[in-house]
């Protein structure tokens, strides 16, 4: 592998890494909101 | 098994949104939100909102698998030889588990969000787009998109079932209006992208059967698509803004048809009826239930 694409591969996974970050923040909120909404309501689950 | 594919760097994320393909899951979300909106009962907006966004992702699960398992003939086509896979930007099995693993992620989610109907439908259009559409009729039948139309018919139904936990008579004629709708719409396209179809070996109706039977088809299937339209009004399950909205825009819809249903081409036609006809049916979707929700919340107005 040169190393412009040893460049481009880290670029990749650094930028992958960053959005599944977001994503996973968001899933977590959207738990809680979910969690809150269900109490809220007296749902069962 | 692996054949003498090239090694490909890690997908770039935009690639596996694209794979989802962002622009027809417009039109799903929102008539899946009107479905929504024009049930009779309100629902937590946070819950509503998991609902919209498990049918968005169910939406683009089914769309990465349609390209997975598609990448041979989207190479053929110039509309699609760009997407992820035929360029060579993504390899298969990405696009595979990415599938997958979307589709599975969108119906637990509405499981547990939301509500067992919700997540079954759902289950069920997924299912539907990949297997009956994509993997059986697709490449098999001039008829390929008169059924697997359905797969896009369900979003209205979802919305209402994550509403109410159960399916209507209105949802379910929202369910006919959309998989009515989808012949004309499409086959108006596949009338001025023939060459495109004709070359990747899908067996559109223009490249099978040839341009006369599929206009008279685009006339035909628009007759039953008005009266799915129409209906609600006079069985009292919408107001006069839907109806009059409805009436006024299907008539548009229905001249636009009967133009290309009757027209006889020559060899440099411009198409622009059918590029008219297509573009139309795009915008009548969004007109006909954008006046469903308003006129569900008139109701709720004025009976309040």
């Amino acid at each position: 592998m040169t190393p412009d694409e040893q460049d481009l591969v880290r670029r990749r996974q650094r930028s992958r890494a960053i959005v599944m970050a977001v994503l996973l923040f968001a899933f977590v909120l959207l738990v809680f909101g979910i969690s809150i909404a269900k109490i809220q309501a007296g749902m069962p689950h | 098994m692996s054949t003498a594919t090239p090694l490909l760097p890690p997908a770039d994320w935009r690639d596996f949104l694209a794979l989802t393909k962002p622009r027809v899951m417009t039109l799903v979300v929102f008539t899946g939100l009107c479905g929504m909106l024009a049930a009779p009962v309100g629902i937590h907006p946070v819950l509503g909102f998991t609902a919209i966004l498990c049918i968005a992702l169910g939406a683009g699960a089914a769309g990465a698998l349609n390209q997975w398992y598609e990448a041979d003939i989207d190479a053929i086509m110039r509309r699609t030889q760009k997407r992820p896979l035929p360029a060579g930007r993504m390899d298969r099995q990405s696009a595979l588990h990415f599938g997958v693993g979307l589709a599975s992620f969108s119906v637990i989610l509405m499981f547990v969000a939301v509500n067992w109907t919700a997540a079954a439908i759902l289950a069920v259009s997924i299912l539907f787009y990949v297997l009956i559409y994509t993997v059986w009729l697709k490449r098999r039948t001039p008829q390929n998109i008169v059924i697997g139309g359905a797969a896009g018919a369900f979003p209205p139904l979802i919305g209402w079932a994550a509403a109410t936990n159960q399916v209507a008579l209105l949802p379910f004629l929202m369910f006919m209006l959309v998989f009515l709708w989808t012949p004309p719409h499409f086959w108006a396209l596949a009338l001025f992208v023939k060459t495109d179809y004709a070359n990747a070996g899908v067996p559109m109706l223009p490249v099978v059967a040839g341009e006369r039977v599929t206009r008279t088809q685009i006339g035909l299937y628009t007759i039953p698509m008005a009266v799915a339209a129409v209906l609600p009004w006079p069985l009292g399950l919408t107001g006069a803004v839907y109806g009059w909205t409805a009436s006024i825009t299907t008539a548009v819809f229905a001249l636009f048809a009967a133009q290309v249903a009757l027209r006889q081409t020559g060899a440099e036609d411009r198409m622009t009826p059918e590029k008219r006809l297509f573009s139309y049916s795009i915008l009548y979707l969004f007109v006909i239930f954008g006046a469903l929700v308003a006129d569900r919340w008139l109701l709720a107005g004025g009976s309040a």
